[in-house]
Protein backbone atom coordinates (compact mmCIF):
# COMPACT_ATOMS: atom_id res chain seq x y z
CA UNK A 1 0.00 0.00 0.00
CA UNK A 2 1.17 3.59 -0.65
CA UNK A 3 1.07 5.81 1.76
CA UNK A 4 1.83 9.55 1.99
CA UNK A 5 2.71 11.29 4.98
CA UNK A 6 3.38 15.36 5.15
CA UNK A 7 6.52 16.21 6.13
CA UNK A 8 9.08 18.86 7.04
CA UNK A 9 12.23 16.82 5.40
CA UNK A 10 12.93 14.35 2.64
CA UNK A 11 13.73 11.49 5.26
CA UNK A 12 11.90 9.39 7.92
CA UNK A 13 13.95 11.07 10.55
CA UNK A 14 12.36 14.26 9.70
CA UNK A 15 9.31 15.39 11.62
CA UNK A 16 5.80 15.73 10.20
CA UNK A 17 4.47 18.34 8.46
CA UNK A 18 1.21 19.27 10.55
CA UNK A 19 -0.31 21.18 7.66
CA UNK A 20 -1.12 19.27 4.20
CA UNK A 21 -1.76 21.46 1.11
CA UNK A 22 1.54 23.89 2.64
CA UNK A 23 4.00 20.95 3.46
CA UNK A 24 7.11 21.12 2.38
CA UNK A 25 7.71 17.66 1.14
CA UNK A 26 5.17 14.45 0.94
CA UNK A 27 7.24 11.27 2.19
CA UNK A 28 5.83 8.53 -0.18
CA UNK A 29 6.36 4.87 1.48
CA UNK A 30 5.29 2.09 0.42
CA UNK A 31 4.26 0.16 3.55
CA UNK A 32 4.68 -4.19 1.85
CA UNK A 33 8.44 -3.43 0.37
CA UNK A 34 9.57 -0.32 2.81
CA UNK A 35 10.89 2.35 0.17
CA UNK A 36 9.98 5.46 -0.07
CA UNK A 37 10.83 8.60 -1.68
CA UNK A 38 10.46 12.28 -1.22
CA UNK A 39 8.01 14.21 -3.11
CA UNK A 40 8.67 18.02 -3.14
CA UNK A 41 4.90 19.93 -2.64
CA UNK A 42 4.84 22.20 -5.36
CA UNK A 43 2.07 24.42 -4.04
CA UNK A 44 3.33 24.98 -0.33
CA UNK A 45 3.83 28.50 -1.47
CA UNK A 46 0.67 28.86 -3.95
CA UNK A 47 -1.91 31.90 -3.13
CA UNK A 48 -5.00 29.79 -2.90
CA UNK A 49 -6.30 25.72 -3.76
CA UNK A 50 -2.82 24.46 -2.55
CA UNK A 51 -4.79 21.41 -0.59
CA UNK A 52 -6.35 20.81 -4.14
CA UNK A 53 -3.51 20.68 -5.79
CA UNK A 54 -1.81 18.35 -3.13
CA UNK A 55 -4.49 16.31 -3.60
CA UNK A 56 -4.25 16.16 -7.22
CA UNK A 57 -0.46 15.32 -7.17
CA UNK A 58 -0.94 12.27 -4.72
CA UNK A 59 -4.35 10.61 -6.66
CA UNK A 60 -1.74 11.19 -9.86
CA UNK A 61 1.05 8.86 -7.84
CA UNK A 62 -1.66 6.42 -6.82
CA UNK A 63 -1.14 7.07 -3.55
CA UNK A 64 -3.75 5.46 -0.93
CA UNK A 65 -3.69 6.73 1.97
CA UNK A 66 -2.81 10.29 3.80
CA UNK A 67 -1.55 10.70 6.90
CA UNK A 68 -1.27 14.43 8.15
CA UNK A 69 -1.97 16.61 11.51
CA UNK A 70 -4.74 18.81 9.31
CA UNK A 71 -6.67 18.86 6.82
CA UNK A 72 -9.20 21.48 4.93
CA UNK A 73 -12.65 21.13 3.26
CA UNK A 74 -11.53 21.30 -0.68
CA UNK A 75 -8.22 18.96 -0.07
CA UNK A 76 -10.45 16.39 1.89
CA UNK A 77 -13.28 16.62 -1.15
CA UNK A 78 -10.44 15.85 -3.75
CA UNK A 79 -9.11 12.86 -1.68
CA UNK A 80 -12.17 11.25 -1.55
CA UNK A 81 -13.20 11.48 -4.57
CA UNK A 82 -9.74 9.86 -5.47
CA UNK A 83 -10.72 6.90 -3.05
CA UNK A 84 -7.68 8.27 -0.51
CA UNK A 85 -8.38 7.40 3.11
CA UNK A 86 -7.21 10.51 5.28
CA UNK A 87 -5.36 9.69 8.93
CA UNK A 88 -4.81 12.66 10.81
CA UNK A 89 -3.31 13.78 14.85
CA UNK A 90 0.18 12.64 13.44
CA UNK A 91 3.36 14.14 15.48
CA UNK A 92 6.63 13.30 15.71
CA UNK A 93 9.00 11.99 12.95
CA UNK A 94 7.69 10.30 9.76
CA UNK A 95 9.20 7.28 10.45
CA UNK A 96 7.24 7.10 13.66
CA UNK A 97 4.02 8.17 12.49
CA UNK A 98 4.26 5.53 10.07
CA UNK A 99 4.84 2.78 12.56
CA UNK A 100 1.91 4.01 14.32
CA UNK A 101 -0.48 3.73 10.99
CA UNK A 102 1.27 0.79 10.71
CA UNK A 103 0.20 -0.39 14.40
CA UNK A 104 -3.11 1.24 13.65
CA UNK A 105 -2.80 4.14 16.28
CA UNK A 106 -4.03 6.74 14.07
CA UNK A 107 -7.33 7.85 13.61
CA UNK A 108 -9.16 7.70 10.07
CA UNK A 109 -10.89 10.55 9.45
CA UNK A 110 -14.00 11.36 6.82
CA UNK A 111 -14.69 15.43 7.37
CA UNK A 112 -11.88 18.23 7.48
CA UNK A 113 -10.68 19.19 10.10
CA UNK A 114 -9.57 22.85 10.36
CA UNK A 115 -10.91 25.53 8.15
CA UNK A 116 -9.74 26.29 4.42
CA UNK A 117 -6.51 28.85 4.33
CA UNK A 118 -5.56 27.02 7.21
CA UNK A 119 -1.11 27.31 7.07
CA UNK A 120 -1.23 30.17 5.01
CA UNK A 121 1.69 32.44 5.66
CA UNK B 1 -7.18 61.76 -14.76
CA UNK B 2 -7.08 58.81 -12.68
CA UNK B 3 -6.43 59.26 -9.13
CA UNK B 4 -6.43 56.47 -6.55
CA UNK B 5 -5.97 56.77 -2.94
CA UNK B 6 -4.71 54.16 -1.29
CA UNK B 7 -2.63 53.05 1.88
CA UNK B 8 -0.78 50.46 2.56
CA UNK B 9 -3.29 49.64 5.87
CA UNK B 10 -6.64 50.21 7.25
CA UNK B 11 -7.42 53.05 9.18
CA UNK B 12 -5.27 55.75 8.30
CA UNK B 13 -7.95 58.20 7.21
CA UNK B 14 -8.32 57.15 3.39
CA UNK B 15 -11.38 57.33 2.66
CA UNK B 16 -11.51 60.83 4.29
CA UNK B 17 -8.96 61.82 1.62
CA UNK B 18 -10.71 60.38 -1.03
CA UNK B 19 -14.34 61.78 -0.55
CA UNK B 20 -13.05 65.41 0.65
CA UNK B 21 -10.98 65.65 -2.65
CA UNK B 22 -14.04 64.59 -4.81
CA UNK B 23 -16.33 67.19 -3.16
CA UNK B 24 -13.82 69.49 -3.23
CA UNK B 25 -13.49 69.29 -7.40
CA UNK B 26 -17.62 68.51 -7.92
CA UNK B 27 -17.42 72.30 -6.95
CA UNK B 28 -15.88 72.94 -10.28
CA UNK B 29 -17.25 70.30 -12.24
CA UNK B 30 -18.77 66.68 -12.96
CA UNK B 31 -16.42 64.04 -10.79
CA UNK B 32 -16.08 60.21 -10.95
CA UNK B 33 -16.00 58.20 -7.71
CA UNK B 34 -15.13 54.77 -7.79
CA UNK B 35 -15.12 53.11 -3.75
CA UNK B 36 -13.39 49.71 -5.11
CA UNK B 37 -13.06 49.18 -1.00
CA UNK B 38 -15.92 46.21 -2.42
CA UNK B 39 -15.35 44.17 0.96
CA UNK B 40 -16.15 46.51 3.37
CA UNK B 41 -17.16 49.96 0.93
CA UNK B 42 -18.13 53.29 3.15
CA UNK B 43 -17.58 56.17 1.05
CA UNK B 44 -20.94 56.27 0.37
CA UNK B 45 -21.76 56.87 4.03
CA UNK B 46 -20.05 60.42 4.02
CA UNK B 47 -21.17 61.37 -0.10
CA UNK B 48 -24.60 60.39 0.31
CA UNK B 49 -25.56 59.42 -3.41
CA UNK B 50 -28.97 58.68 -4.55
CA UNK B 51 -28.36 54.95 -6.24
CA UNK B 52 -30.15 54.50 -10.09
CA UNK B 53 -29.03 51.34 -10.53
CA UNK B 54 -28.19 48.06 -9.74
CA UNK B 55 -25.89 45.65 -11.87
CA UNK B 56 -25.07 41.36 -11.00
CA UNK B 57 -21.66 41.06 -11.74
CA UNK B 58 -21.27 37.48 -12.50
CA UNK B 59 -17.81 35.36 -13.50
CA UNK B 60 -18.45 32.53 -16.28
CA UNK B 61 -17.36 29.67 -14.36
CA UNK B 62 -17.05 25.58 -15.86
CA UNK B 63 -19.52 22.72 -16.13
CA UNK B 64 -18.94 19.45 -16.92
CA UNK B 65 -20.60 17.42 -19.27
CA UNK B 66 -20.05 14.10 -17.58
CA UNK B 67 -20.94 12.24 -20.44
CA UNK B 68 -18.31 13.74 -22.81
CA UNK B 69 -15.30 13.90 -20.29
CA UNK B 70 -12.80 11.31 -20.76
CA UNK B 71 -11.01 12.62 -17.26
CA UNK B 72 -7.59 13.54 -19.48
CA UNK B 73 -6.21 15.87 -16.75
CA UNK B 74 -5.54 18.72 -19.08
CA UNK B 75 -8.39 20.99 -17.55
CA UNK B 76 -6.61 20.85 -13.98
CA UNK B 77 -3.19 21.38 -15.26
CA UNK B 78 -4.08 24.58 -17.51
CA UNK B 79 -6.38 26.07 -14.56
CA UNK B 80 -3.51 28.17 -12.68
CA UNK B 81 -6.34 28.35 -9.80
CA UNK B 82 -6.74 25.24 -8.88
CA UNK B 83 -9.96 25.51 -9.14
CA UNK B 84 -10.61 22.39 -10.90
CA UNK B 85 -9.26 18.31 -9.92
CA UNK B 86 -9.49 15.45 -11.89
CA UNK B 87 -9.24 12.27 -10.31
CA UNK B 88 -10.10 8.47 -10.27
CA UNK B 89 -11.14 10.21 -13.87
CA UNK B 90 -13.34 12.48 -12.84
CA UNK B 91 -13.42 16.05 -12.62
CA UNK B 92 -14.39 18.05 -9.25
CA UNK B 93 -14.67 21.44 -9.65
CA UNK B 94 -14.16 24.42 -6.68
CA UNK B 95 -16.19 27.80 -8.32
CA UNK B 96 -15.35 29.68 -5.36
CA UNK B 97 -11.76 29.47 -6.67
CA UNK B 98 -12.64 29.54 -10.09
CA UNK B 99 -11.14 33.13 -12.09
CA UNK B 100 -13.50 33.06 -14.87
CA UNK B 101 -10.32 33.15 -17.59
CA UNK B 102 -12.20 30.06 -19.80
CA UNK B 103 -8.64 28.04 -20.25
CA UNK B 104 -10.32 25.13 -19.36
CA UNK B 105 -12.51 25.14 -21.60
CA UNK B 106 -10.48 26.37 -24.59
CA UNK B 107 -8.48 23.95 -23.87
CA UNK B 108 -10.64 20.69 -22.96
CA UNK B 109 -10.15 18.15 -26.35
CA UNK B 110 -13.61 16.83 -25.69
CA UNK B 111 -16.22 19.41 -25.58
CA UNK B 112 -16.79 18.66 -22.27
CA UNK B 113 -16.89 22.06 -20.64
CA UNK B 114 -19.42 24.32 -20.34
CA UNK B 115 -19.43 27.79 -18.74
CA UNK B 116 -22.20 29.07 -16.55
CA UNK B 117 -22.78 32.64 -14.90
CA UNK B 118 -22.06 32.36 -11.00
CA UNK B 119 -22.66 35.81 -8.86
CA UNK B 120 -20.03 37.48 -7.60
CA UNK B 121 -21.10 40.63 -6.48
CA UNK B 122 -23.28 43.73 -7.60
CA UNK B 123 -21.97 47.12 -8.81
CA UNK B 124 -24.57 50.17 -7.80
CA UNK B 125 -24.20 53.51 -9.62
CA UNK B 126 -25.69 57.00 -7.86
CA UNK B 127 -25.59 60.46 -7.99
CA UNK B 128 -24.03 63.00 -5.17
CA UNK B 129 -24.39 66.19 -6.26
CA UNK B 130 -22.21 66.62 -9.54
CA UNK B 131 -20.36 62.95 -7.97
CA UNK B 132 -21.55 59.91 -10.14
CA UNK B 133 -20.67 57.11 -7.40
CA UNK B 134 -20.01 53.95 -8.39
CA UNK B 135 -19.42 51.14 -5.40
CA UNK B 136 -19.15 47.16 -5.39
CA UNK B 137 -20.47 44.78 -3.11
CA UNK B 138 -19.20 41.28 -2.94
CA UNK B 139 -21.65 38.52 -2.51
CA UNK B 140 -21.07 36.85 0.58
CA UNK B 141 -18.90 34.04 0.79
CA UNK B 142 -17.60 35.04 -2.32
CA UNK B 143 -13.65 35.68 -2.21
CA UNK B 144 -13.28 37.32 -6.17
CA UNK B 145 -12.45 40.86 -5.03
CA UNK B 146 -10.25 41.57 -8.12
CA UNK B 147 -12.80 40.78 -10.87
CA UNK B 148 -15.45 42.61 -9.04
CA UNK B 149 -13.17 45.96 -8.58
CA UNK B 150 -12.72 45.46 -12.15
CA UNK B 151 -16.38 45.35 -12.71
CA UNK B 152 -16.63 48.44 -10.50
CA UNK B 153 -14.07 50.38 -13.05
CA UNK B 154 -15.44 50.00 -16.33
CA UNK B 155 -18.33 52.06 -14.28
CA UNK B 156 -15.85 55.11 -15.72
CA UNK B 157 -16.79 56.39 -19.30
CA UNK B 158 -15.65 59.93 -20.60
CA UNK B 159 -15.37 61.58 -17.09
CA UNK B 160 -12.35 63.88 -16.94
CA UNK B 161 -11.56 63.34 -13.16
CA UNK B 162 -12.06 59.71 -11.82
CA UNK B 163 -11.16 59.52 -7.92
CA UNK B 164 -10.48 55.76 -6.81
CA UNK B 165 -10.35 54.89 -3.40
CA UNK B 166 -8.77 51.83 -3.17
CA UNK B 167 -9.53 48.56 -0.50
CA UNK B 168 -6.69 49.01 2.08
CA UNK B 169 -3.62 46.86 1.82
CA UNK B 170 -1.22 46.38 -0.94
CA UNK B 171 -2.81 42.61 -2.38
CA UNK B 172 -3.94 41.95 -5.47
CA UNK B 173 -7.42 44.24 -4.82
CA UNK B 174 -5.14 46.85 -4.51
CA UNK B 175 -3.41 46.46 -7.63
CA UNK B 176 -6.68 46.12 -9.49
CA UNK B 177 -7.62 49.28 -8.37
CA UNK B 178 -4.68 51.08 -8.92
CA UNK B 179 -3.40 49.68 -12.41
CA UNK B 180 -3.84 52.11 -15.36
CA UNK B 181 -4.11 55.35 -12.69
CA UNK B 182 -2.51 58.68 -13.59
CA UNK B 183 -1.35 59.13 -10.48
CA UNK B 184 -1.54 57.31 -6.76
CA UNK B 185 -1.82 59.32 -3.43
CA UNK B 186 -0.71 57.10 -0.15
CA UNK B 187 -2.32 58.41 3.04
CA UNK B 188 -0.65 57.28 6.36
CA UNK B 189 0.05 58.36 9.65
CA UNK B 190 3.49 59.23 12.02
CA UNK B 191 3.73 56.11 13.65
CA UNK B 192 6.57 53.08 12.98
CA UNK B 193 3.50 51.06 11.18
CA UNK B 194 2.15 53.85 9.60
CA UNK B 195 6.13 54.20 7.79
CA UNK B 196 6.36 50.26 6.97
CA UNK B 197 2.83 49.89 5.52
CA UNK B 198 3.78 53.38 3.07
CA UNK B 199 7.08 51.60 2.51
CA UNK B 200 4.89 48.52 1.23
CA UNK B 201 2.45 50.78 -0.85
CA UNK B 202 5.31 52.78 -2.44
CA UNK B 203 7.06 49.50 -3.69
CA UNK B 204 3.69 48.86 -5.30
CA UNK B 205 3.14 51.64 -7.04
CA UNK B 206 6.57 51.71 -8.56
CA UNK B 207 6.31 47.71 -9.16
CA UNK B 208 3.10 49.51 -11.78
CA UNK B 209 5.04 52.67 -12.91
CA UNK B 210 2.78 54.74 -11.32
CA UNK B 211 4.07 58.50 -9.85
CA UNK B 212 3.02 58.29 -6.21
CA UNK B 213 2.67 61.30 -3.15
CA UNK B 214 1.99 61.12 0.42
CA UNK B 215 -0.10 62.48 2.52
CA UNK B 216 0.29 62.48 5.99
CA UNK B 217 -3.16 62.43 8.36
CA UNK B 218 -3.20 63.14 12.17
CA UNK B 219 0.17 64.59 11.80
CA UNK B 220 1.53 66.40 14.85
CA UNK B 221 3.70 64.34 16.90
CA UNK B 222 6.75 62.24 15.43
CA UNK B 223 6.25 63.59 11.90
CA UNK B 224 9.65 63.35 11.36
CA UNK B 225 9.41 59.16 11.09
CA UNK B 226 7.45 59.87 7.70
CA UNK B 227 9.38 63.49 6.75
CA UNK B 228 12.86 61.43 7.05
CA UNK B 229 11.36 58.33 4.86
CA UNK B 230 9.81 60.76 2.03
CA UNK B 231 12.97 62.56 1.79
CA UNK B 232 15.07 59.41 1.84
CA UNK B 233 12.92 58.09 -0.51
CA UNK B 234 12.74 61.20 -3.03
CA UNK B 235 8.83 61.56 -2.63
CA UNK B 236 6.77 64.30 -2.35
CA UNK B 237 4.77 65.06 1.21
CA UNK B 238 2.20 66.87 -0.50
CA UNK B 239 -0.25 67.34 2.61
CA UNK B 240 -0.58 67.23 6.32
CA UNK B 241 -3.65 67.06 8.00
CA UNK B 242 -3.02 67.55 12.19
CA UNK B 243 -4.42 65.41 14.65
CA UNK B 244 -7.71 67.39 15.83
CA UNK B 245 -10.60 66.03 17.72
CA UNK B 246 -13.00 68.32 15.90
CA UNK B 247 -11.70 66.22 12.63
CA UNK B 248 -12.22 63.31 14.24
CA UNK B 249 -15.87 63.68 16.02
CA UNK B 250 -16.83 65.02 12.24
CA UNK B 251 -15.47 61.47 10.07
CA UNK B 252 -17.53 59.77 12.79
CA UNK B 253 -20.75 61.47 12.05
CA UNK B 254 -20.22 60.40 8.78
CA UNK B 255 -19.37 64.29 7.68
CA UNK B 256 -17.19 66.00 5.26
CA UNK B 257 -14.24 68.06 6.59
CA UNK B 258 -14.46 70.75 3.58
CA UNK B 259 -18.14 70.94 4.65
CA UNK B 260 -17.71 71.75 8.24
CA UNK B 261 -14.65 73.35 7.72
CA UNK B 262 -14.76 75.10 4.61
CA UNK B 263 -10.94 76.15 4.81
CA UNK B 264 -10.11 73.09 4.12
CA UNK B 265 -11.52 73.49 0.47
CA UNK B 266 -8.88 75.32 -0.35
CA UNK B 267 -6.23 73.31 0.92
CA UNK B 268 -7.50 70.32 -1.40
CA UNK B 269 -7.81 72.45 -4.15
CA UNK B 270 -4.08 72.87 -3.78
CA UNK B 271 -3.41 69.54 -3.63
CA UNK B 272 -5.14 68.55 -6.65
CA UNK B 273 -3.00 70.92 -8.49
CA UNK B 274 -0.04 69.42 -7.17
CA UNK B 275 -1.13 65.89 -8.53
CA UNK B 276 -1.93 67.37 -11.92
CA UNK B 277 1.36 68.54 -11.77
CA UNK B 278 2.98 65.77 -10.96
CA UNK B 279 0.80 63.74 -12.74
CA UNK B 280 1.84 65.46 -16.23
CA UNK B 281 5.40 65.38 -15.52
S1 LIG C 1 -12.20 29.27 -16.17
FE1 LIG C 1 -9.99 29.52 -15.76
S2 LIG C 1 -9.93 29.79 -13.53
FE2 LIG C 1 -11.93 28.93 -13.97
S3 LIG C 1 -11.65 26.73 -13.76
FE3 LIG C 1 -11.33 27.23 -15.93
S4 LIG C 1 -9.11 27.50 -16.13
FE4 LIG C 1 -9.61 27.60 -13.94
S1 LIG D 1 -10.04 18.53 -20.22
FE1 LIG D 1 -12.16 17.98 -20.73
S2 LIG D 1 -12.08 15.78 -21.09
FE2 LIG D 1 -10.19 16.31 -20.05
S3 LIG D 1 -10.67 15.97 -17.87
FE3 LIG D 1 -11.09 18.11 -18.28
S4 LIG D 1 -13.26 18.15 -18.80
FE4 LIG D 1 -12.63 16.04 -18.95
Amino acid sequence: MKVAITSQGKDLAAPVDERFGRCRYFIIADTESGSFTALENAGAMASGGAGIQAAQALADRGVEAVITGYMGPKAMQTLQAAGIKVYAGASGSVGEALAMFKEGKLGLIDRANVNAHFGMR
Amino acid sequence: MRVAIASGKGGTGKTTIAVNLAKTLAEDGPVRFLDCDVEEPNAHLFLRPTFQERKGVALLVPQIDAEKCTGCGLCSRVCAFHALAVVGGKVITFPELCHGCGGCSLFCPTGAIHEIPKKIGVVENGLAGKISFSHGRLEVGSALVPPLIKAVKKQVHADRIVILDAPPGTSCPVVATVAGCDYCLLVTEPTPFGRHDLDLAVGMARELGIPCGVVLNRAGDGDEIIEDYCAREGLPLLLKIPFDRRYAACYAAGNLLVEEFPSWQEVFKDLWREIERRAGA
